[in-house]
């Protein structure tokens, strides 16, 4: 089942990246996503995997989505130069190579599983507990900050600016 | 459900989407695509947090992650709009069309 999801994770996460439209790369963005959902379900994050599916495929793709179609892109080819995208591939696979070899230096015997026996972990309950006692404060700031994301957002998209 | 597999798998498939979302931001030069490629970053990101919080048993990964999601929706609503309103001035999303604050 990882290996499953895992490598539809990557596939979307490629197809994203290189897609010539960006339609299609939305599209793609929406399989990555939904793969990493079944992959927080299987880490027993169920209120966060619904989010997911709910947040970033429902809300955010869709938005991204009616921008795509509002603004009727058209990709400009052959602009970059050859050798410039290639050193910024391979710096990326060197990107890659650092911290993939850093992830896979840990130990996970060192660190074992504690979750194993927790009643409510990761369930609506579970993760409303924790939010609304220790991290009540953080809590608060995301609301301030909603909300004044909601007012650049109105103010960037006045027919002036 | 497979609960054998270790977290370091969890922790290579997270930098490997992190990569490819860094190579994406670089390489592309459409507004739109590099914004998603940002958003396969946070997710990158937050595959991460949720494996170490099903490992420690602390449910502040969790929340974390909720935070992010946030982030990313006001993000969303933010960034798209300038994009929009970078559209309507240049008529391109091009970022490399894009040197207003170039001195």
């Amino acid at each position: 089942m990882f290996y499953l999801f895992g490598f539809g994770a990557v596939f979307g996460a490629v197809a994203t990246v290189t897609s010539r439209k960006p339609v299609m790369s939305a599209l793609f963005l929406i399989v990555n996503m939904l793969c990493l959902a079944a992959l927080y379900a299987q880490l027993e994050a169920h209120l966060i995997a619904v989010l997911q599916v709910v947040v970033y495929a429902g809300a955010i793709v869709v938005l991204a989505l009616f921008v795509i179609m509002l603004l009727n892109l058209q990709e400009k080819q052959g602009l970059v130069r050859r050798h410039k995208i290639a050193l910024q591939i391979i710096g990326g696979v060197i990107v890659a190579i650092i911290v993939t070899s850093l992830a896979g230096s840990v130990d996970p015997s060192a660190i074992p599983i504690s979750a194993e026996g927790m009643e409510e972990f990761g369930t609506v309950a579970g993760v409303a507990k924790v939010l609304f006692t220790r991290y009540i404060l953080p809590f608060e700031i995301a609301s301030v900050l909603l909300l004044a994301a909601i007012v650049g957002a109105v103010i960037l998209s006045r027919s002036k600016v | 459900m497979d609960i054998a597999v270790p977290i370091n798998y969890y922790l290579i498939l997270s930098a490997v989407l992190f990569a490819i979302g860094a190579i994406g931001v670089v390489t592309r030069r459409n507004a739109i695509v590099i914004y998603m490629s940002i958003e396969v970053m946070l997710n990158a990101v937050n595959l991460t947090f949720i494996a170490f919080a099903r490992q420690l048993g602390d449910m502040g990964g969790h929340v974390f992650t909720f935070m992010i999601m946030a982030v990313a929706a006001a993000e969303a609503a933010v960034g798209l709009a300038i994009i929009i309103a970078l559209f309507r001035n240049k008529r391109s999303v091009d970022v490399d069309e894009v040197n207003l604050l170039k001195g």
